[in-house]
């Protein structure tokens, strides 16, 4: 049997050049769109919105918590749709995502010049830390999926870097559903158990994106 | 030198636009640029010339497989090269190489390498053991006799269609089997 000459792969690959390319844009958005609304869903039967929703909208710490997952819900996004190609700086998009963490540290430190000191431990702790440790893994399973599975289309200079920033994706969008049902707005709380749980998200991505996002 | 540069770029935004010989062009093209480019990458590691053949066809198989991550308004190289270094790095730890990933200049790209290669690249039989009967009979009769897609259809009784879906695959396949070797 001859070897396959570059010249014969050529000709095979040019005779496949009418194949349709897939679009990035196109799969991720169908995968979130369906990702988000399982997501949603399992969200809406088992967590549910606060009762006191409506008070809450109307104060600060609440509003700030909703804005700050959803601004690295879609810092992450950028992120992640950036990496699937070959030729972008990985440093350079992970260090877009830097706005998010340093928000919450500006909160948190606002939070420790206004409150008490012997009450900042509570406040850290918390009531429902487990609660929220094993939520928002768990809401972040349909979307993570969905994610990398339309990512692999793409080719991402490190795999298991694009299967984390997929996770922190699927993570914050989690943690932006979860606060809508989480009574504890205390910045010191989402600094350490929101962070906590999107980062195993982070790992779980990374884990599963080394193998999946392999080009 | 920009000129060579928007000489490919262009050619391959016609290729997205549908033009397959500006396609069939392009991958010719690019092949002597990629044996410059993994041969200096290689002589780096202080590695030989026999296997560089294999990786500018990985290249040539990632660049076809993945030319949606190419953005149309960027120039081509910077892309193909980039595309290049991953196969490269991917070789070279295949090898057993601890590889710290390099950062060239974009100029490089443009030397041409056209001497011919030492090996023919990729062990045939390996590959298209990965394949299935029928798979193996479509990438044959087009990789070596030079049929094209309608030509195979007619003489193995199938649609245009079906065959090239199963060529599609077969070039997945295969670009899994690579990855794996």
């Amino acid at each position: 049997m001859p070897d396959m000459k570059t010249d014969a792969l050529i000709r095979t690959l040019a005779e496949d050049g009418a194949t349709r390319r897939p679009s990035l844009a196109r799969r991720l958005t169908l995968a979130l769109l369906i990702g988000g609304s399982l997501a949603a869903g399992l969200f809406a039967t088992t967590l549910g919105v606060r009762p006191d929703i409506g008070a809450a909208l109307h104060t600060w710490p609440f509003v700030f918590k909703i804005a700050l997952a959803l601004l690295a819900y879609a810092l992450a996004l950028w992120a992640c749709a950036r990496l699937a190609s070959p030729q972008v700086g990985v440093r350079d998009t992970l260090a877009g995502l830097i706005a998010a963490p340093v928000l919450l540290a500006a909160a948190v430190g606002y939070e420790l010049l206004t409150v008490a000191p012997d009450a900042w431990l509570t406040r850290a702790v918390g009531s429902n830390a487990r609660v929220c440790l094993v939520a928002i893994p768990l809401l972040s399973l349909a979307p993570l999926a969905g994610a990398l599975a339309a990512l692999r289309v793409g080719a991402p200079q490190s795999p298991s870097t694009a299967g984390a920033v997929t996770g922190l994706m699927a993570g914050t969008f989690a943690a932006t559903l979860y606060a809508v049902h989480c009574p504890d707005d205390s910045a010191l709380f989402v600094a350490l158990w929101y962070s906590l749980a999107v980062a195993i998200v982070a790992v779980l991505g990374a884990i599963a994106g080394r193998r999946v996002l392999q080009w | 030198m920009p000129d060579q540069t928007s000489h490919w770029t262009e050619l391959m935004r016609a290729a997205n636009r549908g033009d397959a010989h500006a396609y069939r062009r392009v991958l010719e093209g690019l092949a002597p640029i990629l044996r410059g480019l993994v041969k200096r990458g290689f002589a780096r590691y202080g590695l030989g010339p026999e296997e560089v053949e294999d990786v500018v066809q990985e290249t040539l198989l990632a660049v076809h497989l993945k030319r949606q991550t190419w953005d149309e308004r960027q120039p081509l190289l910077p892309w193909v090269r980039a595309i290049a270094q991953n196969k490269l790095i991917d070789n070279l730890r295949r090898r057993g190489r601890r590889v710290h990933v390099p950062i060239d200049e974009i100029g490089d790209a443009l030397a041409v390498d056209d001497e011919p290669a030492i090996s023919n690249g990729v062990d045939a039989e390996r590959i298209l053991a990965n394949l299935n009967g029928r798979q193996r009979q479509i990438v044959q009769a087009i990789s070596i006799e030079g049929a094209s897609a309608r030509q195979v259809a007619d003489r193995l009784g199938m649609t245009e269609g079906a065959v090239r879906v199963a060529l599609h695959r077969a070039l997945k396949s295969i670009a899994g089997a690579l990855r794996s070797a």
